[in-house]
């Protein structure tokens, strides 16, 4: 377009905007942190990319019912084992107007998967992409790989062209203090177009009128504002300066519910929070005597069966989790319904248990849990101290921020300690399995600090990195998780719940994930 | 004089790498920033290798000559956080701190000053222990609580004012201001109270006791023996000798203000220095916390420095000291 058509262009936008400014459509909502950066290679941190997912597009993506439904391709095949062939969308474009080919795809895959790049894990089994021709790229793995549909829903596709304008076409490292051109800007293919951007402010998005889909929203700006205080951000949405609301705090729900005119949706989340017992140092940091006691089958479910999860839901959470017995929440696939029942509360045969495993007087033990990341860490990590005293189990309880927390217990120091899993981004039962439940070997055991080791579940984790078949692979996962339930090297506790608040003129789908999908609301 | 700056200015750079050091050493304590850059199914391999590059397994005065050199050069590297500069960084959130501590020293000055003298001259009138019963709740209520409360009122009771945000803010030369926008003005008014609740309580206490001491010196005595009105007897003679001490303290704690305007930051959301440091320390984003630390000493030595300056313009003392030593070496 040459300039003067282009000023012509955008006053005649601009008269259609303002006319049009009766049918504006805006949603403003805030969640507890800013969106950390716009380059979705960047970061490889969920509430960032689920942003993103609004302004750019992967190859496949999740829809309300998370199922994998296509996005940028439209179909797929495995051509052989190693070689997956992926049918691009045509007609799509990018905000700037240049059209999508295959050639963006296989830069951004490239960027994505280069050395350097920060969200490279996320395509682990991604080997080289070729394009075929304008429209097809094969995907080249290194090996059979059933999860690879689930990676590529977080990697999207930025355009090749606009990339090598501003040279971005590689991914940003922070250990080489460069910042990248798309850090700050975005040219995606999604149903909205960056508008504003203030960090820690707000961002603004707004309506992509050619979006290659079919609009189910009816929105034409999107404002997000972060606001980190709880009381804050619950006045906000009071108040109505805000429209929705992300992570509203227990205490809050029934005054929201009091208050007309508001809305709470909920669900549980996919998110599984546990107690990992570190069954490898000879003698526990925070015990006097000598020995584990954690290594003794007996004594972890002697822990187990002290914990009364029905008080502690209706107590701290207020009713609102899920108490589990597997370490994946119903959402995820490989989950079993049949496994998910817990041991069952019983303080006498804790006792028994410990006192058979020889511990009639109980020993002490510590405690490690976050004070600032999960709902009601530290009130959890209380309770099941007080539980386990009544056993004859005394518990120190250090509670600390997560980071320092992280710090401790993945260099093996904690003796019990809590942490939450929801396998994203990879949303399968693998990412528990391969990194918790595999003893720490090759990629696997990362969160594995402890050492459990089990020959036969290591053995079926590497059967089900390759699977073909869904339906085989999916009864391998069952069998592992049968396996470890049985010998309790972690203590499921439940999944804790995903609480959102908003107006009563506002229709959105929530999902387990807890990622926001803006492109199927509606607002009055 | 300009002996006495340059030895300011060493004195001051010493400060400054010192208050680098021991945030330095204290970053060992607070914990990894990997998990929180890394999704959680990350193998092992791939922890490892960012913390090398990241050069967190680098022993400490390694790291710190790194961060000094590069600090010196004007760069205090990329935030882990929002993979940006950390010096963009805080020049985007300095000018939200800025005019908030700047309106709150304001308004400290305005309000507590006649309260203050008022309750000098007044001490057993009814309004007098209306201001001072007030006070004590200013020095006791903690920020938080203010905010919460402010906002409960006039955000959700009456909607009269923004519960958080500085509203639209206009760029000025790479200046952002809320000062020129109603919406911003309004955002402005409950994070400049809450910050400021605890000042005006000071500079008032601070100015009656002054104001008390000096309406029993001589020369006020012999003033109104004169015949001079009250009004210039108060305002011309006393007040005027009781702010020398009100101007120093208002210096001091304008870098107090500053440091420490995180709370108020968070209530508010006030994207403002202090929101930034919050957000670094949970994400454990060192370089974010080291420039921010070293950035807040710069500013308390360069407002220390200014007010030893003013105590040499206006004590005569002083500079008859300085004379002396002189001419003695």
């Amino acid at each position: 377009m040459k300039p003067i058509e282009k000023t012509l262009a955008m006053t005649l936008l601009a008269t259609c905007v303002a006319t049009g400014a009766a049918q504006a459509k805006t949603i403003t909502w805030a969640d507890t942190s800013d969106v950390y950066s716009m380059d979705p290679h960047g970061q490889a941190i969920s509430p960032t990319l689920a942003f993103l997912h609004h302004i750019y597009e992967p190859l496949v993506r999740y829809n309300k019912e998370l199922e994998i439904e296509p996005a940028l391709a439209t179909g797929w095949e495995a051509v052989e084992p190693d070689r997956w062939r992926f049918t691009l969308r045509e007609g799509v474009t990018f905000h700037d107007g240049s059209a999508f080919t295959a050639e963006d795809v296989v830069a951004s895959l490239e960027r994505a998967t280069h050395p350097d790049s920060p969200i490279r894990g996320n395509l682990p089994a991604v080997a080289k992409v070729e394009k075929v021709d304008e429209y097809t790229v094969d995907i080249h793995l290194n090996g059979n790989y059933p999860l690879l549909l689930n990676d590529l829903t977080n990697v999207y596709v930025l355009d090749k062209t606009w990339m090598d304008e501003h040279g971005a076409l590689n991914p940003v490292d922070p250990s080489k203090g460069e910042q990248s051109y798309a850090t700050t800007h975005t040219n995606g293919t999604g149903p909205f177009v960056l508008d504003t951007r203030r960090p820690d402010a707000e961002t603004v998005l707004t309506v992509n009128e050619q979006w290659w889909d079919e609009a189910e929203h009816n929105l034409t700006r999107i404002e997000f504002t972060p606001i980190a205080s709880d009381a804050t951000r619950v006045s906000a949405l009071l108040s109505g300066q805000i429209d929705m609301m992300l992570s509203v705090p227990l205490q809050d729900i029934s005054r929201l519910e009091n208050a007309s005119g508001f809305q709470i949706l909920e669900t549980p989340g996919l998110r599984t929070i546990m107690l990992a017992l570190n069954q490898s140092p000879e003698t526990l940091a925070d015990s006097g005597e000598g020995g584990n006691p954690l290594r003794d089958l007996g004594v972890r479910k002697a822990l187990y069966q002290a914990i009364n999860m029905e008080l502690i839901r209706d107590k701290l959470m207020r009713g609102k989790s899920r108490n589990a017995a597997l370490p994946v929440a119903p959402a995820v696939p490989g989950y079993d319904a049949e496994l998910d029942e817990r041991f069952p509360y019983d303080p006498e045969a804790a006792r028994q248990l410990l006192a058979e495993a020889g511990y009639p007087d109980g020993f002490s033990i510590g405690l490690d849990c976050p004070n600032d990341r999960y709902v009601r860490d530290e009130e959890i990590c209380q309770a099941i101290a007080a539980m386990w005293a009544r056993i004859g189990v005394e518990t120190r309880v250090n509670a600390r921020n997560a980071s320092n927390h992280w710090q401790e217990a993945l260099n093996g120091g904690s003796d019990v300690w809590m942490f939450g899993w929801a396998t994203l981004p990879m949303l399968d039962s693998f990412s528990i399995l391969s990194q918790v439940l595999t003893s720490p070997h090759d990629k696997y055991g990362a969160w594995n600090p402890g050492g459990y080791e089990n020959p036969e579940v290591d053995e079926l984790v590497k059967r089900i990195s390759v699977a073909q078949d869904e339906q085989e692979r999916l009864a391998m996962i069952g069998e592992a998780f049968a396996l470890t339930k049985a010998e309790v090297p972690l203590i499921p506790l439940h999944q804790q719940p995903l609480i959102w608040a908003a107006n009563d003129g506002i229709q959105l789908p929530q999902t387990p994930d807890n990622k926001v999908r803006l492109w199927y609301a509606t607002v009055d | 004089m300009i002996a006495f700056l340059i030895r300011r200015l060493l004195q001051g750079a010493l400060v400054m790498l010192t208050v680098a050091f021991i945030a330095f050493s204290m970053f060992r304590f607070v914990g990894d920033p990997v998990t929180n850059m890394l999704p959680q199914d990350a193998t092992l391999e791939q922890r490892t290798e960012l913390q090398e590059r990241l050069g967190l397994n680098d022993p400490l005065p390694l790291q710190f000559g790194h961060f000094v050199t590069n600090a010196v050069q004007g760069d205090f590297g990329i935030s882990y956080r929002n993979q940006r500069p950390v010096s963009d960084l805080i020049a985007e959130r300095l000018p939200a701190t800025m005019e908030m501590v700047f309106a709150a020293v304001v308004l400290s000055l305005v309000i507590g000053i006649p309260m203050g003298v008022y309750t000098a001259l007044r001490r057993d009138s009814w309004l007098s222990h209306l201001f001072q019963g007030l006070s004590l709740t200013g020095i006791s209520v903690p920020t938080f609580v203010t905010g919460i409360l402010l906002i409960l009122v006039f955000s959700v009771w009456l909607n009269w004012l923004p519960s958080f945000g500085r509203g639209e803010v206009v760029e000025i030369g790479g200046w952002s201001t809320g000062l020129l926008t109603v919406s911003g003005l309004k955002a402005l008014i409950m994070p400049v109270i809450t910050l400021s609740l605890f000042q005006i309580t000071l500079i008032m206490r601070l100015v009656r006791a002054e104001m008390l001491e000096v309406l029993k010196t001589d020369y006020i005595r012999f003033a109104r023996a004169r015949g001079l009105t009250n009004r210039v007897v108060n305002f011309g003679h006393a007040l005027r000798n009781t702010l020398m001490p009100v101007i120093t303290i208002t210096g001091l704690q304008i870098g107090a203000l500053i440091a420490f305007a995180i709370i108020t930051e968070t209530v508010f959301q006030w994207p403002g220095m202090g929101l930034l440091f919050m957000q670094a320390v949970s994400f454990v984003d060192i370089p974010v916390m080291s420039a921010y630390l070293v950035m807040v000493s710069l500013i308390f030595v360069v407002i220390n420095t200014i007010v030893d300056m003013l105590y040499f313009v206006v004590d005569p003392r002083l500079r008859v000291d300085a004379g002396k030593n002189t001419t003695g070496a």
